[in-house]
């Protein structure tokens, strides 16, 4: 009953998908703003009936009807009750449903709260867009991977999932469910998905409004102003999405990494890329009207990449650990795809004339042309990406051998571009826009350059001589130096100016100018990040000992004690193997970690959880590898030193806030009734 | 809008009488840098190719063809899950290999993943490859999980790995009651 009711929601918000695409169409011929009002309306209706169909599948799994397919795959008794919720993004189908809820949420909340004033021309297009991504992706939920489906088995013991009742066959009512695999039973599982998918349907927005200004032919930028909000929003979310995985493997998986260059992490890394590229290419178009076409190119390519990802991930057509099984689903992705590129391409070649933009390329030293080298050297990083992503298959295409690359290759090429990426963060801030030259932006760069030569002196002098790490660091140091200079510098000249306090100028600049200084955050964040990378890349060390109970071993200056191992006692079907070690990192301290092994007995399946010490110098951390606990107990450890590693995070955190303060909406300086 | 270095551009050219020319720079100087930074990647990306790049090939690919690519490949098979054992002196973790096909059509034919990985698993009939691994058993290698590995094959006929992956979730994923043995 529940689940018909589940079904019968999605179905409707599915007739009301192709509704509201008929009413625009029919309201542009016939020029009706009752018809073009009532597309809007159905856009926004749609979002309350994916919800109770959400609720639907939900109930279904709290209440655990193992006759349902899904729930009998992703449920079991024992799991608790926040697992239980996050099980609706566990596995295929009911994933699939819930990032149709969220994409109808953003486009309802477009709709509904969008900037529809200024953009009245463009709202009808915009439903019609964004309406028939909506409807594949119904269409899919519906028809190919439905959550509903129950499981039914004939005579001859076949067993099938499937809607509606085959023919000879009846419904089979598991006493228990399978559950969630032990490995996304984690606290990341409950964040990294969401944020990751949000990320990936706001993206919708922005492009809808393109594609829209691209059809009318209005294509003066305000489809950009006014939807900026919804690119930043899905940028922040879609950068959160990605550290929340980085650490959720760091955290759980036992690898002592964080990200390992998988197919599926490189899918949502490049519309990431490609996203963080427009964010500064709007700028530049705002500012001195140029990259017009560009700009189109970069938002549209986006929502391209987001689609691409979701079909690589739920395809079936990639190795990687990540990836869903096989799954009937990939043609109507293709189309999708093939619908959404050729379109883009197709309005970028009607209106080519049209955007040609009036601004002009005056010095290579100018802002705008640091700018538009950093567009480069994005656009540079997503296509080695998309390469690596796209070798086995195009390999396989034009040699018959399917042939892969390995992490090793996304570093070596990926590693000079970030380097460079982080040289123009220390420039930028420094230079100007319009006409400038090489002597003045010379003249504004070389106090910080010549303070930043003494962390390379620094490093060197302390015996470091791993060339990359002793550039990375230095050019991260160098963007610190030149943020904090620029920030002084203008403070100080905003005080001359305005006879004010430091303290004052300094609040005043910052809360004046939320682009500006998030944006600057924002490369904070990432330096930091930089520094956390480049710790553990190249000064990771690590061991593997094995000892018996009651002895010690020094790893990296500590003294590491194995004190035994204990099994407490768990209330469901997992056993946990938990070893103490007591360390003594000397001058008095110790501290204990607990590294354990998780084993789940009806998934015979096992999860590594590490022991981690965190301090901003360096992460202890220990992984429980092997244990014999026969006569004697002895147990092998494996143990990392992964030094500046917390500086990954922190910047991380620092990105985010970097974003939201981006984010704020600029109405607030109108108020404060600060100069424009 | 208020842009803060636009007080500084004021003020520094207020301080510097000299006037920067409004020369226009042809925009074919910035599509000659841009195509040298292109150019710049692509080679450094062509280069990196060498010995970073692995063959993809199916167990009985790779055992059938004595003449072919055995060294720097990359396999793709299913683990039984009675072979695995760890050496913790050593740290070498050995396995058995079964042989799957290697593209989605023939998978899905025989009736999905779990099923193929299932059927090639308990088949006897099949050769098997022993697989040699320096390091800690993966959380996700189990009995039947598709395991997907980097290395070379010995001229003692053992596979050493020095690269493992498992791809999971679809064991999970496919499996109706019948096939989980509930």
């Amino acid at each position: 009953m529940i689940a018909n009711l589940g079904f019968g929601f999605l179905f409707i918000a599915f007739l009301i998908s192709l509704y509201a695409i008929g009413t625009a169409i029919y309201g542009l011929c016939a020029k009706s703003h009752a018809f073009l009002e009532s597309a809007r309306i159905a856009t926004i209706v749609i979002f309350p009936l994916v919800t109770l169909s959400v609720l639907s599948l939900l109930g279904l799994m709290l209440t655990g009807q193992f006759e349902y397919t899904y729930v009998f795959r992703v449920i079991s008794q024992d799991m608790p009750l926040i697992l239980k919720i996050t099980a609706l993004w566990g596995g295929q189908a009911g994933s699939l449903l819930f990032w149709v809820w969220l994409l109808a949420g953003v486009t309802a909340a477009s709709f509904l709260w969008g900037k529809q004033k200024q953009l009245k021309a463009l709202v009808p297009w915009a439903v019609i867009i964004t309406m028939t991504t909506l409807a594949f992706f119904l269409f899919m939920v519906l028809f190919l991977e439905n959550p509903f489906e129950r499981i039914w088995l004939f005579a001859n013991g076949q067993v099938v999932s499937s809607f509606i009742q085959p023919a000879g066959s009846f419904v089979v009512i598991p006493p228990a469910g399978f559950g969630l695999n032990p490995l996304l039973r984690n606290t990341g599982m409950v964040l990294h998905p969401p944020m990751l998918y949000l990320g990936f349907v706001t993206f919708l927005v922005p492009f809808a409004y393109a594609a829209a200004s691209l059809i009318t032919g209005e294509v003066s930028g305000d489809w950009m102003r006014l939807t900026r909000g919804w690119t930043l929003a899905g940028w922040i979310f879609l950068s959160a999405g990605l550290v929340l995985g980085s650490r959720w493997s760091y955290d759980l998986l036992g690898w002592g990494g964080y990200w390992s260059w998988d197919p599926v992490e490189i899918a949502a890394l490049m519309p990431w890329l490609t996203a963080t590229a427009f964010l500064h290419s709007a700028i530049v178009e705002e500012r001195r009207d140029l990259f017009k076409l560009w700009n189109y190119v970069l938002v549209m390519l986006t929502f391209c990449l987001v689609i691409l990802g979701a079909f690589l991930t739920r395809s079936g057509v990639l190795s990687s650990v990540h990836a869903f099984s096989g799954s009937s689903i990939g043609p109507v992705f293709f189309i999708l795809i093939g619908l959404i590129f050729v379109t883009s391409l197709g309005l970028l070649l009607w209106r080519w004339n049209s955007l040609t933009a009036s601004g002009e390329l005056h010095s290579i030293f100018s802002r705008e042309s640091l700018f538009l080298f950093n567009n480069i050297l994005f656009v540079c990083l997503f296509l080695i990406c998309l390469t690596g992503v796209l070798f086995p298959i195009l390999s396989e295409v034009f040699t018959g051998q399917q042939v892969t690359v390995g992490a090793q290759w996304y570093k070596s090429t990926t590693g000079p571009l970030f380097a460079l990426l982080l040289l123009l963060m220390g420039i930028v801030p420094l230079s100007v826009w319009g006409a400038s030259s090489a002597k003045r932006l010379g003249n504004e760069l070389w106090k910080p350059a010549v303070v930043s030569l003494l962390i390379p002196t620094g490093l060197l002098l302390a015996g470091i001589r791993s060339w990359g790490a002793v550039l990375a660091l230095w050019l991260a140091g160098l963007v610190i130096l030149v943020l904090f200079y620029d920030f002084w510098r203008t403070v100080s000249a905003w005080r001359s100016a305005m006879h004010e306090p430091l303290l004052a100028s300094g609040f005043r600049l910052l809360l004046g100018n939320h682009r500006r200084y998030g944006g600057l955050l924002v490369h904070l964040g990432v330096v930091l990040m930089a520094v956390g990378i480049v710790g553990i890349e190249f000064f990771q060390t690590q061991t593997q000992v094995t000892i018996q109970q009651g002895s010690s071993f020094s790893f990296h200056g500590d003294t590491l004690h194995f004190d035994g191992l204990t099994t407490p006692g768990t209330t469901d079907d997992h056993e946990i193997t938990l070893a103490v070690l007591t360390v003594d990192a000397g001058n008095g301290k110790t501290f204990s970690l607990a590294p354990c092994v998780d084993n789940y007995t009806a998934q015979a399946q096992s999860v590594t959880v590490p022991g981690v010490w965190s301090t901003p110098a360096g992460d202890l951390y220990i992984v429980l590898v092997d244990w014999q606990s026969s006569a004697t107990t002895s147990a092998t450890f494996r143990v990392y030193y992964n030094p500046l590693i917390d500086w990954l995070w922190i910047g991380a955190v620092v990105l985010i806030l970097g974003g939201l303060f981006a984010f704020w909406p600029a109405k607030s300086v109108q108020e404060r009734g600060q100069p424009t | 809008m208020f842009y803060p270095e636009e007080l500084l551009i004021a003020q520094s050219s207020e301080k510097n009488s000299e006037k920067l020319p409004h020369k226009k720079t042809p925009i074919n100087k910035f599509v000659i840098g841009g195509f040298l930074v292109v150019a710049a990647v692509i080679i450094l990306a062509v280069t990196s190719l060498r010995g970073n790049t692995q063959y993809y090939l199916t167990i009985n690919e790779l055992l059938s063809n004595p003449g072919g690519q055995t060294q720097n490949v990359r396999i793709s098979g299913v683990v039984l899950g009675s072979t695995i054992q760890y050496d913790s002196t050593t740290n070498t973790l050995t396995f058995e290999v079964a042989n799957i096909p290697g593209d989605n059509a023939t998978i899905e034919k025989m009736g999905g993943l779990a099923t193929a990985l299932h059927t090639a698993a308990t088949d006897s009939s099949l050769k098997h490859l022993k697989i040699s691994y320096q390091g800690s058993r993966p959380d996700l290698l189990n009995d039947e999980a598709q395991a997907i590995m980097t290395g070379s094959l010995g001229s003692d006929g053992i596979f050493y790995a020095n690269e493992l992956l498992l791809k999971c979730p679809s064991r999970y994923e496919d499996s109706l009651p019948a096939q989980a043995g509930t």
